[in-house]
């Protein structure tokens, strides 16, 4: 493990676009994180995966600011942000989406991405209430571009539509338009497909590394599905109990015994289980 | 295979009671209502207001009502049974609920009922006998409300073209019955012929050949109306859209002058009531910002208008606490700019609180500025419980706008301001910023929205609109107390925005018209006004939670992404 780790560390600085060094977050007596170290290398689709409450949403949390951790750090492009508010940390260029989603129900698709594009325009108070040239030109801005990336996640022509009047896994994509629309260099991604039929999420998976490398960005990516994790991933670290349990290549994880013992347990029915998926693979 | 999630939607199912069962309770609760109706007094106190002179009057209109909403209650509920069925278990519900009233009176006959109920007197039973004997009364009482329950609900059951037709009739007679104070002014006015007037009314209400009139001109008109608009569309069509746009600018200017010409026709008592309906529109427009755009819950709002009127008191009166002799002009943005460095202030330690817990904190926030206005501390600075004195009126080129009609339009033009400046924010990034606050705070921080800017931006707003409410009040009144700045003021606000419609600002001009300006003008309802006013709030958040005239935001944003180029 610690050799692991010291691999890890002393990859190219350069490329980790996201490093956690040794953070741990306790809610009462509940190590969500113990200590974890994990570094994501710039232009990776790196997924996170374990089981349940393993600790992978906690690590969105943290890395967004909107959990503090108890100790440890957090390096955004070699930059301290532990510990910043979440505006501060998007401002940095991180956006994320949510397991359970989170849009603003009420507003419109359309809205919902301008939202999201707020930082980047300037117009304040007197713009607005005296329709400046400014103003008019960055909102005929703002609705281009939020137009543009409603067609990039396919929801062309739904952009007049309440959020909340749009279908789920329209509402997923909806979430990733948002979030890119702040313009981030690393986009986490917390369960995009889940509820999403075979078919659905298949699509989500070439929309993910079609933005990817579209938009020369760094993805962390929860996902439960193995099918997906392991067909799109470039890395993919295992987390059990708020620790890294393992991390690696698709193939590697796909062999790893921690790793199936800590998703089937180890008796012998789950020995049984194990062969015959690595039989399948 | 993956097993899918699927999501399903589950309805509240409704239970279906048996026809009777729902007859039987329908039945109880509106013979409950009507007892009620006339123990708390309000059947006799109203009954010497006619509506239609001497045939229709409010007392009856009150009680009649009951059966009626019942008939109508049990159609809806009991749709897609037969005609036949509904309109016999109608009947059997308006009989028991004019068996409660029969059960009332015949309880005062026999025992001493006024000595728990005040209102159980003699004029109660005279009101429920018709001056007839007990067992005539009681026959006349059953029908009448079977009568009026059938009705109900066969106008439930008729088809919409002729509902509509029937309600408009109806709503227009009712409407020019308890309007008619307000309609004599106009007919008063210069030009109109005395013959009109006594054609139209008598000295108690509404005469009833005027009523007659009213309900065919009304029925008429919604009748044809469908046609009519068709015709309408078809010639609109014909001429282009330019013709349409001509259209709808002519209503709009039609309708602004005539809103204006209003103070002038309607005399003092219509511009005091169309100034304090403004000032509310000011209010709530500013409340619109916090509450309905951003959705930081503000019980203390009155604050603001009292900073606001406690500016212009102190730099313009003629009295030993003035500070300065600013003319109002100067004044009034004064206090806005005040009242918004007081809404950062207040915006302040609140920033961290949310949802009920705000609304605790800036309810404490606003009581904290009343009781400073009223404590003997500040009294030598701003004059305590006695207020100051001597605010003077305004003067614009010379001329003193000293009567309310004057006055009218000073806020009126503070009120376009103020919803020109509101309309703007709405639709821009910054309403958008408020609007995603309201909807998830969390999303949309971690989106990169600053929540102290974007939060204290909404405080101040809402607040420096308030403060010029509270500036107009000042020079309206002439005088500054700290009692005129109650905790209902703040919730009055609050109610009238929710009425309107959260987030729209047409919303919160019906709201206040309907909160603000109906009271003032139903003046009779005296001390019921807020037993109406609750009955009012209740009715509306059960069956129309959204508001009277919900906003269109997000439709508006939607009409400017299809307009070409």
């Amino acid at each position: 493990m610690s050799e692991h780790d010291a691999h890890a560390a002393a990859g190219d600085r350069a490329a980790a676009m996201l490093q956690l060094q040794e953070l741990s977050k306790s809610f009462g007596g509940l190590r969500a994180l113990d200590c974890l170290t994990l570094s994501v290398r710039r232009g990776d689709i790196h997924s996170l995966i374990g089981p349940n409450g393993a600790g992978k949403t906690c690590v969105f949390n943290c890395t967004m600011g909107q959990y503090r951790p108890d100790s440890g750090t957090i390096l955004f492009e070699g930059l301290r942000i532990e510990g910043l508010a979440p505006d501060r940390v998007a401002l940095a260029g991180i956006t994320r989406t949510y397991q359970n989603i989170r849009l603003f129900r009420n507003m419109t698709a359309q809205e919902n991405v301008m939202v999201g594009y707020h930082t980047r325009l300037r117009s304040g108070l007197w713009d607005t209430l005296l329709a400046t040239p400014r103003f008019r030109r960055e909102e005929a801005e703002a609705q281009t571009k939020a137009r543009q990336l409603l067609d990039l996640v396919g929801l062309s022509g739904r952009g007049h539509l309440p959020a909340r009047a749009l279908a789920y896994g329209e509402q997923r994509r909806l979430e990733i338009a948002r979030a890119l629309a702040a313009g981030p260099r690393l986009l986490l991604l917390d369960e995009p497909a889940a509820g999403m039929n075979p078919a659905e999420s298949d699509r989500l998976m070439t929309l993910i590394g079609r933005i990817r490398d579209e938009r020369e960005l760094t993805i962390i990516l929860i996902e439960h599905e193995m099918r997906l994790v392991m067909g799109i991933s470039d890395r993919i670290s295992v987390l059990d109990r708020g620790r890294l349990l393992a991390e690696g290549l698709p193939q590697e994880i796909r062999r790893d015994e921690r790793v199936i013992a800590a998703y089937l347990g180890t008796g012998p029915a789950a020995q049984r289980l194990a062969a015959q998926d690595r039989r399948e693979y | 295979m993956s097993f899918e999630i699927v999501t399903t939607s589950f309805r509240a199912k409704v239970r279906r009671r048996s026809l009777p069962g729902l007859a039987l309770a329908c039945g109880a609760i509106t013979a409950i209502s009507a007892c009620y109706v006339c123990l708390m007094g309000l059947a006799v106190m109203f009954n010497d207001r006619w509506i239609v002179s001497g045939v229709l009057s409010l007392g009856q209109l009150l009680v009649g009502m009951l059966p009626l909403a019942c008939g109508c209650y049990l159609a809806v509920r009991a749709s897609g049974r037969s005609a036949r069925q509904i309109l016999f278990a109608a009947a059997v519900a308006g009989t028991l609920a004019g068996g409660g009233l029969v059960a009332l009176l015949l309880l005062g006959e026999t025992t001493a009922l006024r000595t728990i109920f005040v209102n159980a007197s003699p004029a109660l039973r005279k009101f429920l006998s018709f001056g007839l004997g007990p067992g005539l009364a009681s026959l006349v009482l059953c029908s009448g409300a079977a009568l009026l329950a059938l009705s109900g609900a066969a106008l439930c059951l008729a088809r919409k073209r002729l509902r509509s037709a029937l309600v408009a009739g109806f709503g227009t007679c009712l409407s020019v019955g308890l309007l008619q104070d307000l309609l004599r002014i106009f007919l008063d006015g210069e030009g109109l012929p005395k013959a009109l007037r006594e054609h139209l009314f008598d000295w108690q209400g509404l005469t009833w050949f005027a009523a007659i009139e009213f309900f065919a001109a009304a029925f008429l008109l919604r009748w044809i109306w469908p046609q009519l608009s068709q015709r309408l569309d078809t010639v609109a069509a014909r001429r282009g859209s330019g013709f349409r746009r001509a259209l709808r600018w002519g209503l709009i200017v039609a309708s602004i002058a005539f809103v204006l010409l209003l103070p002038v026709l309607g005399g003092a008592f219509l511009g005091q009531v169309m100034m304090l309906v403004a000032l509310f529109i000011l209010m709530g427009l500013g409340l619109n910002i916090e509450v309905g755009l951003a959705g930081l819950l503000d019980l203390g709002f009155v604050a603001f208008f009292a900073i606001g009127a406690y500016v212009v008191a102190l730099t313009t009166a003629n009295s030993e606490f003035a500070v300065a002799a600013l003319p109002f002009w100067l004044a009034l943005p004064l206090a806005a700019i005040v009242a918004a460095a007081a809404g950062l202030l207040f915006g302040l330690p609140v920033l961290r609180v949310r949802g009920d817990y705000l609304a605790v904190a800036t309810l404490g926030l606003g009581e904290i500025v009343r009781l400073l206005v009223i404590s003997d501390t500040l009294k030598p600075l701003i004059g305590g419980a006695q207020g100051i004195l001597g605010v003077p009126k305004p003067t614009l080129a010379g001329m003193t706008l000293a009567s309310p009609s004057h006055l009218v339009y000073l806020s009126l033009a503070a009120c376009l301001l103020v919803a020109y400046c509101a309309w703007r924010l709405q639709g821009s990034r910054i309403g958008r910023a408020w609007i995603a606050l309201r909807e998830d705070e969390d999303a949309a921080q971690a989106l990169g929205l600053n929540l102290v800017g974007i939060k204290l931006l909404a405080y101040g707003l809402g607040a420096a609109f308030a403060g010029i409410a509270g500036g107009i009040f000042a020079t309206m009144v002439g005088s500054v107390f700290p009692h005129s700045f109650q905790l209902i003021i703040s919730i009055n606000v609050l109610a009238l925005i929710i009425l309107g419609g959260l987030g729209s600002i047409p919303g919160v001009i019906v709201g206040a018209l309907a909160l603000v300006g109906m009271p003032e003008l139903l003046r009779e309802f005296g001390e019921f006004r807020f037993l109406f006013y609750g009955l009012v709030l209740v009715i509306m958040m059960r069956f129309r939670a959204e508001g009277l005239w919900p906003s269109r935001a997000s439709r508006r944003s939607s009409a400017i992404l299809e307009e070409p180029g």
